[in-house]
Parts: structure tokens; C-alpha cells; sequence
């Protein structure tokens, strides 16, 4: 899987004068059928399931691609700070730089015909999903080339055609849709799952039980992914949580428990996990992962957490790094070339970002559009009424 | 998909027959969690289906209220058009008879300030199965507020209705009665009261128009203030809380759009600014009875009557 994105050929030789070792070493951008053999981090913990294997198979393309795709997110979610401190991005902006493994891990293992969705730390899993970084950004600062035209903002990216559903503000909202979307998929008989992701602060949340329990009675493909980064906005998993074990909070639910840093690990549960509720019913996923930025903009991050332990995690566990030590392993490519798709990630985002800032804000009419699907031709009323009112088309 | 709508065949036997009918993948015996199944309703909605949702009373759906307004009324507006929600949640809405204050407030003023959804409340059986029947084939989410005192009561069909594709348009209002006095605006089962207000009220010489709503949300102002500009006169009649209820909007709503007509202030007749309580004398004074709405529009049309006197 790659995502979509403007440029390509970035992977052409760099001048002619190479080293043959380095022309050697081309095919890779294409190479799907070596395997090589990773283990995950950690074995995977059961809870009331046999837990998968630790070896996960993968070829060349996919490790680049993942460094490749991470990458991307990474830049993103750091160009989106910048963006929210100069003032181009308003109100709410929930970071997940940190998380990627978990997007990008679900997204191999999965098709564009399950569904997944998700809170507001939504961006990166719209990426995945296939959408654009200009629809990303353009949303963002409410432009209309956003993927919700302006009109949703960071928490309202959705991309109905890739069953990517949002994008919700509500914690624990998502969990019964979810499960909705799940019931809609068994009753069309199509074979598909969802996933339905949420965090360790939405874990306690009372209709997160009652949308499993009925997900469990009608043996729903419902796959709940607990990203767990171990703090609910400042509120720490032990503050929040009688049981932090959100693996097994299902109780006749089975679960996982997962490194989410490790992006083959999350691939791996996430396979297991499509396989198990097309015939079991429902299963939980609980992504041990972090989140480096705070809980979003307007918070630190770090009035609740320690520096080290936040630098202690970047160096231990960072996503990328375990990709791009691996792929130096197995010499797939140079030092130099993962810093060069690094760098092509930068600029693909600053286009964007520029692309972006070009896309105008919505026209005034559009603050009447979409209210209704169908709208009868009734009336709406701005401010005020006297002076702005229209019909709903 | 709701509680007891299967297997016991409606708490209120309105899904009588269904499950025979239709089969458990269609008709869903729910546990009793509004919020999960209101959640996996709007869930189901999004990715193509067209699920009904049933509170046995509306009182209920205030555990599920983030879910008909954030997750589903919403929805259209924040993805830009591209998820609409085509559900129904309906249900008995308003007082019964001595079911207590938790189980007796009407949520049409509620539901019907939310742009994004749409409130319809019927009152005949008519109304009941065209409403019903445009309600689950439009393309958004709909309110849909019943009343359990109107399903036992009767009503002339025509035969137009019997159609099995008979729909009612959603956002216009019905005359019941044609009057040239006063407009009496009602909706669910104040229409009937309304209805045998006008009776008593001919007998005095006062004609009223009684109008319908049918539809809270789009509410139809076309028609109220076209009443209005021919009788000059209005009076509201709803059974929830005064405060901020529909005949407010109503009232403003005609102020606003044709107040050169009105040759009275707008009289409201709503429910008592309190709880419902139990006990059968007070209850009864805690929603509009038929000589409550013909005292205002006597009042209205300027004929004497006394002030009562108020608590102190």
C-alpha cells in the first residue's frame, strides 16, 4: 500500500555516476516477492485467545514503504504544529506523531473495503485511508480543497469511498458507530470487518460495554483498537482505570495485547484479529503506544509526563527508527537514501502546505450547504433573519 | 431495532407481526442500552442502511441524545455532504396518564431547534402512516414523535391512505378545520383537543382555524402565517414546558413575518412550568385541557373573561 501522493519517481538514481552496488540495490522499490522474516518486538499476550506467532513475513517494497509512509505522517503531523502556532490552524489539533505504526501496520493487513473509524486524532488514518496531504492541510486551516470542504475541521475528515468514517469530537462516540458499521457490513453479507479505534481515556466509557455487549450477541466483525499512548488527555491510565488492562476489559470478549510502536506487530494482530471476528464475533486490540506531542495543541504534554520519559520512548521506541534500522539490516538502502526520502517527504508536504494555503476559504452560500441531504426548499435564517435568510436546496 | 420490538411484539404493539413477518436479521430485539443501540443504529446508517430505531418513549432517548444529534444530524453538514444518515427514531413522546415526572416530558422543542434533523408528530392515522412511511424513505435522520394515548384511538381513513405507497410531504402543516376568528395551532394529540375546542367555540361564534403541524421541523410558517393574516389571531397549543417550547417559536415566528396582522398578543397554552406529578387532580392540571384552550382564544377574540388569580 502507498498513499497517494503528487510526485513520483523520487526513487530514480541520482546521477549517473553510482556505485554499482547502488544500481544493485534498485529493484527494491518493487521487490514484493523475497520474504524476509521479521519478529515483533515482544510475543503478543492472549486474553482468552491462542496469541499469533512473533514472525511476520514481509518483503522488501513493504519495509520501504513503510519507511516511506511513516515518513509522510511524521512530516505532516509536525508541519501541523507550525501551522497551529502561526495561527493558520483554529481550535482543535490533535497530534499522533508517535502512533504511526498503528495506521500504517492496519493498513497492510487490511483492504479498502473494511472499514475503520476513529476519534479525533484522525489525520494520519486519513492518510492511510488514501487521502491527500492537500485535502489534509487544505481542511485543516478550512480551506474549501479540504476533505470536508472547510466545513469539518481537524476532527471531521472522512473519505466515505475508502470506508473511512470520520473523524468523531465525542469520546467513546465512535465505538457504537462502529459497531454499526459492523452490523451494516454482516447484514450486506459482505466479508468485510471494522475497525473501531478509540483511546485509553474512551476505555471507560459506558457505551463503549454496551455497543460489545450487542457486537459479541450478534457476533458482529467488529475489531475495537484501543490505542492505548497511556494518558487520557492529562489524566495518566492508572488515575482513570480500576483494571489498565484494556486487552481484557472485553472479559468473554477476547483480546490482544500489542506493541503499537512495532508496525509488523500491529500488522500481524491486526490480520489475526480480520480472521478471528469473520467467524468469533468481536475481538479487542490494545496498541501499547505514545504519543509524543501533548493531548493537542493546547496542551505541553508535559505537565503530566516527564521529559525523559517522553525522549526515553522516542529513543527506545520510535516507529521509524525500528523501520529504518531494519531496513538497514537487510540493506535494502543507504543511510544516505532513507535521509533522502525523508527530505522528499518535507517537500512534498511544504507543496502541499503551499497548494494549500492557495485554496480559498468556502464561499458564503456554503454556510447553508449540506444541512439536510434532501432539503425541500425550507427556509434557513442566518443571524439575522431579517437580513440573511435562503432555502435549503 | 429497539427493546421488546421482536419477540413481545412491541411494547406498545406497534411492531406486532413484524418479526413473523420479516425475520430477526431485520426485526432486532435490542438489550436495554439507548446509547450503544442508538450509536450502532447511526453506525449502520453511515455505511447504507436504513435501520429504525425505536425508544419505548422518548424519555429514554435522552441517554442517546449525542448520538441522534452529534453522530447523525450532523454528520451531513461536517463531511461536506458525503455521509448522510437515512435513520428513523421514533417513539411514544409526551405525557401518558399518571406515568410520573421521568416518564412523561415532550421532546419536540428539543429535537426541533437542531438543524440537521427532522421532527415530525402525527396526530391521525393518516398522518401516522404517510409521515411514517416519507419519514423511513427520506435520506436523513428524522425524529419521529408518536403518542401513546393516540394508538388506541380511531380515526376515518381514506382510501388514498390504504395505498401501499401512500407518503405525506415532510414540512407541511394540515388544516384540520377552516376558521375566520382565530388560528389554533396544535400538533399530536392537542390536535384533537384543539378540534373539540373549535366545536365548543362555534357554539359562542367564534370560528377557528385549526392547523396540523405534522411537522415541527421544517415547520411549516408558510402556512401558519397565511392563517394568521386572514384570521389575526393565534393561539399555541403544545403539552410540553412553556419555556422556550414550539409555540415560542411559533409566536416569534409570526411576530417576525406578519405582525401588521394581529390584532391580539399570541396567546400559548402549553404544560405547567412543573414536573409531572402523579396524583390524578394535579396531573390534570399539569397539561392543557380543552377549557384551557377555549378560555385563550376567547380571550384572543377580546370576550370577557376573568383573570384567575395567581398563586402568591
Amino acid at each position: 500500500m502507498t498513499l497517494a501522493r503528487r510526485s513520483s519517481g523520487f526513487l530514480k538514481p541520482l546521477s549517473t555516476a553510482c556505485s554499482s552496488s547502488f544500481l544493485h540495490r534498485r529493484p527494491y522499490s518493487t521487490d514484493d516477492t523475497t520474504t524476509i522474516t521479521v519478529e515483533t518486538s515482544v510475543p503478543f499476550t492472549g486474553h482468552n485467545c491462542e496469541p499469533p506467532s512473533r514472525s511476520v513475513d514481509t518483503n522488501p517494497k513493504e519495509l520501504m514503504t513503510f519507511f516511506t509512509d511513516m515518513a509522510l505522517m511524521r512530516r505532516m503531523e509536525i508541519a501541523a504544529d507550525s501551522l497551529y502556532k502561526s495561527k493558520l490552524i483554529r481550535g482543535f489539533c490533535h497530534l499522533y506523531d508517535g502512533q504511526e505504526a498503528v495506521s500504517i501496520g492496519m493498513e497492510a493487513a487490511i483492504t479498502k473495503k473494511d472499514c475503520i473509524i476513529t476519534a479525533y486524532r484522525d489525520h494520519c488514518l486519513f492518510l492511510g485511508r488514501g487521502g491527500t496531504l492537500l485535502e489534509s492541510f487544505a481542511e485543516l486551516m478550512g480551506r474549501t480543497a479540504g476533505c470536508s470542504n472547510g466545513k469539518g475541521g481537524s476532527m471531521h475528515f472522512y473519505k466515505k469511498e475508502a470506508c473511512f468514517y470520520g473523524g468523531h469530537g465525542i469520546v467513546g462516540a465512535q465505538v457504537p458507530l462502529g459497531c454499526g458499521l459492523a452490523f451494516a457490513q454482516k447484514y450486506r453479507k459482505e466479508g468485510h470487518v471494522t475497525f473501531t479505534m478509540y483511546g485509553d481515556g474512551a476505555a471507560n466509557q459506558g457505551q463503549l460495554f454496551e455497543a460489545l455487549n450487542m457486537a459479541a450477541l450478534w457476533d458482529l466483525p467488529a475489531i475495537l483498537v484501543c490505542e492505548n499512548n497511556h494518558y487520557g488527555m492529562g489524566t495518566a491510565e492508572w488515575r482513570a482505570a480500576k483494571s489498565p488492562a484494556y486487552y481484557k476489559r472485553g472479559d468473554y470478549v477476547p483480546g490482544l495485547k500489542v506493541d503499537g510502536m512495532d508496525a509488523f506487530a500491529v500488522k500481524q494482530a491486526c490480520k489475526f484479529a480480520k480472521e478471528h471476528v469473520l467467524k468469533n464475533g468481536p475481538i479487542i486490540l490494545e496498541m501499547d503506544t505514545y504519543r509524543y506531542h501533548g493531548h493537542s495543541m493546547s496542551d505541553p504534554g508535559s505537565t503530566y509526563r516527564t521529559r525523559d520519559e517522553i525522549s526515553g520512548v522516542r529513543q527506545e521506541r520510535d516507529p521509524i527508527e525500528r523501520i529504518r534500522k531494519l531496513i538497514l539490516a537487510h540493506d535494502l538502502a543507504t543511510e544516505k537514501e532513507l535521509k533522502d526520502i525523508e527530505k522528499q517527504a518535507r517537500k512534498e508536504v511544504d507543496e502541499a502546505i503551499v497548494k494549500a494555503k492557495e485554496s480559498p476559504m468556502p464561499d458564503e452560500p456554503e454556510l447553508f450547504t449540506n444541512v439536510y441531504r434532501k432539503g425541500f426548499g425550507v427556509e434557513s435564517f442566518g443571524a439575522d433573519r431579517k437580513e440573511l435568510r435562503t432555502t435549503l436546496p | 431495532m429497539g427493546e421488546e420490538v421482536g419477540e413481545y411484539q412491541g411494547a406498545y404493539k406497534i411492531t406486532k407481526g413484524l418479526l413473523d413477518k420479516y425475520g430477526p436479521e431485520r426485526v432486532v430485539d435490542t438489550p436495554i442500552t439507548e446509547a450503544g443501540f442508538a450509536g450502532i443504529g447511526v453506525g449502520s446508517a453511515y455505511h447504507g442502511l436504513r435501520p429504525v430505531i425505536e425508544f419505548m418513549t422518548f424519555n429514554f432517548s435522552m441517554q442517546a441524545i449525542d448520538h441522534i444529534i452529534n453522530s447523525a444530524a450532523k454528520s451531513n453538514y461536517m463531511s461536506a455532504g458525503q455521509i448522510n444518515v437515512p435513520i428513523v427514531f421514533r417513539g411514544p413522546n409526551g405525557p401518558a396518564a399518571g406515568v410520573g415526572a421521568q416518564h412523561s416530558q415532550c421532546y419536540a422543542a428539543w429535537y426541533g431547534s437542531v438543524p440537521g434533523l427532522k421532527v415530525l408528530v402525527p396526530y391521525s392515522s393518516e398522518d401516522a402512516r404517510g409521515l411514517l412511511k416519507a419519514a423511513i424513505r427520506d435520506p436523513d435522520p428524522v425524529v419521529f414523535l408518536e403518542n401513546e394515548l393516540l394508538y388506541g384511538e380511531s380515526f376515518p381513513v381514506s382510501a388514498e391512505a390504504l395505498d401501499s405507497s401512500f407518503c405525506l410531504p415532510i414540512g407541511k402543516a394540515k388544516i384540520e378545520r377552516e376558521g375566520k376568528d382565530i388560528t389554533i395551532t396544535a400538533f399530536s394529540k392537542m390536535v384533537g383537543y384543539a378540534l373539540k375546542a373549535a366545536e365548543i367555540l362555534e357554539k359562542e361564534g367564534i370560528s377557528a382555524e385549526v392547523i396540523n403541524l405534522r411537522s415541527i421541523r421544517p415547520l411549516d410558517r408558510a402556512t401558519i402565517n397565511a392563517s394568521v393574516r386572514k384570521t389575526n389571531r393565534l393561539l399555541t397549543v403544545e403539552e410540553g414546558f412553556p419555556q422556550h417550547g414550539v409555540g415560542a417559536e411559533i409566536c416569534a415566528s409570526v411576530v417576525e413575518d406578519s405582525f401588521g396582522y394581529l390584532d391580539a398578543p399570541v396567546e400559548r397554552i402549553a404544560g405547567a412550568d412543573v414536573p409531572t406529578p402523579y396524583a390524578a387532580n394535579l396531573e390534570r392540571m399539569a397539561f392543557p385541557q380543552i377549557e384551557d384552550i377555549v378560555r385563550a382564544a376567547k380571550r384572543a377574540c377580546h370576550r370577557s373573561v376573568p383573570m384567575a388569580a395567581t398563586a402568591s
